[in-house]
């Protein structure tokens, strides 16, 4: 047990801990808000793929860091295009559609790579963001490096939880999203257009998606893999409901979460590393995901309308 | 706009749009093969011949088609009860590990009755797996798509540790792999000298006792009544609980014949590749059959093909294989849509 203490109290666990959450924050508010809208994207795990991809791609092509996020998040939202035409008006299984975007979005990153590298045997390597310590803040112990030696796409993760908790709680396009989640019917009968709410919400959580991917390519691995992406997104879809479809327990439960990922790794190089196989450690955040979705079955706090198309003809 | 329902769907429109579907995927595939700088009537021949232009083409297909017919039977039967397993890879390996048990063990059994022995305990494993998520979904309503999907990273990383621990072959030479199987545990060839085994029997068998169930049984009508309206089955009295948990355990089952079949007819051991993705390709497979257990036969019959030619053409031109997965996503996302549009009509406004 002294091993896991002495863990907890260096920065750099910290510091860890918040960088392996910033993509699933990402990824976590882009599913929050499809399916606060009333739509499951399952599509995630390939539009985080999608965007590691792009996000990478362009940067290695001489773009900027910022436009690569830009680039990542079109695609996102083309995917996410894809997606929503699909099941908002034509209202297609979410399930099978959002798989098929899944498998739309790997193949076509990985078919591109392959197109553009066809012999390359290690992934070529992009100059990724750099930690930028905030002035003042950085010098608190612990805490600064924890917290405020990151990247800035780290720090744009945690201003946009707050920008989409503003939006969906304090503003009447964010009562909007949420009335055709939870009621299209009364949503349609006061004049709004279901169809462009949710479409919206799907392309926009669809760009963030992919960013959150592309955080993985920009700013902690600085290449592109296969199997990068790894399960994050089907983690995600689990954090969304752990988060009980709220932005700030969404970010608590993602933080939680990096947190295990962050001690598991530590805990590998000490005595229990030695005694338990690496497959264990590597087990937990799925199973950690798993435990979350029992813990929270209880709290019926789902949008009601959660995966139910809407269709104005029909009664 | 808004759709509109169709009484009485003509002939024309329930196979013209689903061949349309299919045009359009060829469209797209030529589309791809251009942006790769290949000429798109070469690459789609190349395909095909790839995948039936010679008898050892046409025997690696069916080879490849064997997992396929199985996963695909194991989604079809859970999505038309509207259990949606996406867990087959992870019963898949499942199954395989139970092969490779008793394959290698001394258990002093004919043949015959060890193949027997195995496929059953094989399949009481997969559906063994399917299990604990259909449970959580009836008793706590916890989704069984994430969950069955999460379980499906756990399980290969406890093959991972299996066959660095346990099931490790110690001739293996650094490779993870497991042990080969006894020559009697092996599922032996059809026809002597052909390369295609009694696992692809086996899995036009299954898929024949599917269709039989589905459409001749009590249960079947359960599944179908439970799959269409769960409330309105309820009602009628149909334990909807108790029929979940049946689907479960013959799709969990199906899906873990594709491990045993792979182990014991084709590869000999347990690998990590031993699935590249049959789990999750079922489920293209089954939704291209439109969940037609016979269906499920030619449709994982094209899907190998797919796969099958795009490997020998990406060897001959210049396309990435990874034009395989997304011609299949392409045709999936149309088929789907097709359905639909055979059943409904758009209406503006």
């Amino acid at each position: 047990m002294s091993e896991i203490f002495d863990i907890l109290l260096t920065a750099s666990f910290w510091a860890a801990t918040i960088r392996i959450a910033s993509p699933l924050i990402f990824a976590t508010l882009g599913e929050l808000i499809c399916e606060r809208a009333g739509v499951l994207n399952l599509g995630i795990e390939g539009i985080m793929v999608i965007g590691a991809f792009t996000g990478w791609v362009a940067v290695y092509m001489g773009a900027p860091l910022w436009w690569g996020v830009m680039a990542a998040m079109t695609a996102g939202m083309v995917f996410g295009l894809l997606h929503a035409t699909l099941t908002v008006p034509f209202g297609l299984s979410q399930h099978v559609v959002g798989l098929g975007v899944t498998l739309l979005a790997t193949s076509t990153s990985y078919f591109t790579y392959r197109l553009m590298l066809p012999e390359v045997t290690s992934p070529p390597k992009i100059e990724p963001f750099q930690p930028l310590p905030i002035p003042g803040l950085s010098e608190i112990p612990l805490l600064g490096e924890a917290l405020f030696s990151q990247t800035a796409l780290t720090y744009a993760a945690f201003v946009l939880a707050l920008v989409v908790a503003l939006v969906l709680y304090r503003t009447p396009l964010g009562l909007a999203l949420r009335a055709v989640g939870e009621n299209p019917a009364a949503a349609a009968a006061q004049g709004l257009s279901v169809t462009g709410l949710r479409m919206g919400a799907v392309i926009v959580g669809s760009g963030l998606m992919a960013v959150g991917g592309s955080f993985l390519t920009l700013s902690a691995f600085s290449s592109f893999f296969f199997e990068m992406v790894n399960g994050r997104g089907w983690i995600c879809i689990a954090l969304v409901v752990f988060g009980a479809w709220r932005p700030g327990k969404a970010v608590l439960g993602a933080i939680l979460f990096a947190a295990f990922d962050a001690l598991q790794v530590r805990l590998q190089q000490t005595g229990i590393g030695a005694i338990v196989p690496y497959q264990v450690f590597l087990m937990l955040p799925f199973i950690l995901s798993i435990l979350a979705l029992v813990i929270m079955s209880r709290r019926a706090e789902v949008p009601a309308a959660l995966m139910q198309p809407f269709n104005k003809g029909e009664r | 706009m808004r759709l509109e329902p169709i009484a009485n769907p003509s002939l024309a429109r329930r196979i013209g749009l689903p061949v349309l579907a299919l045009a359009m995927t060829v469209i797209c595939g030529s589309l791809l093969a251009l942006t790769a700088g290949a000429d798109p009537f070469d690459t789609l021949r190349l395909i095909v011949v790839g995948a039936v232009g010679s008898k050892f083409a046409l025997l690696e297909t069916l080879n490849r088609a064997t997992p396929l017919i199985f996963t695909g039977l194991a989604v079809a039967v859970a999505f038309r009860a509207r259990l949606w397993n996406i867990g087959a890879e992870a019963q898949l390996y499942a199954g395989a590990i139970v092969t490779v048990l008793i394959g290698t063990g001394a258990t002093g059994l004919p043949p015959l009755p060890l193949l027997l022995v195995t496929g059953i305990a094989a399949m009481f494993a997969g559906a063994a797996v399917l299990i604990p998520p259909v449970l959580l979904k009836t008793r706590l309503g916890v989704d069984e798509v994430v969950t069955t999907l999460l379980i499906n990273f756990i399980m290969l990383l406890f093959v991972s540790y299996l066959l660095e621990g346990p099931m490790k072959d110690p001739a293996g030479m650094g490779w993870p792999k497991s042990t080969a199987l006894a020559k009697e545990a092996r599922l032996p060839r059809i026809v002597d000298g052909l390369r295609l085994h009694w696992g692809f029997a086996l899995a036009i068998l299954s898929a024949i006792s599917v269709w039989v169930i589905q459409t001749r049984t009590t249960l079947g009508y359960e599944i179908r009544a439970v799959g269409l309206n769960a409330k309105a089955a309820k009602f009628a009295g149909i334990p909807v609980n108790g029929v979940l948990v049946k689907t479960a355990l013959l799709s969990g089952g199906l899906a873990a014949l594709a491990g045993y079949s792979e182990v014991a007819g084709l590869k000999g051991h347990l690998s990590l590749d031993l699935s590249p993705g049959f789990g999750y390709t079922g489920i293209i497979v089954a939704m291209l059959a439109l969940l037609n257990p016979l269906g499920v036969i030619p449709s994982a019959i094209f899907v190998a093909g797919i796969f099958v030619g795009a490997n020998s053409m990406s060897r001959a031109a210049s396309v990435p294989t990874y034009i395989a997965d997304m011609l299949l996503a392409i045709a999936l996302l149309f088929m789907v849509l097709a359905i639909l549009l055979t059943r409904y009509r758009v209406k503006r406004g």
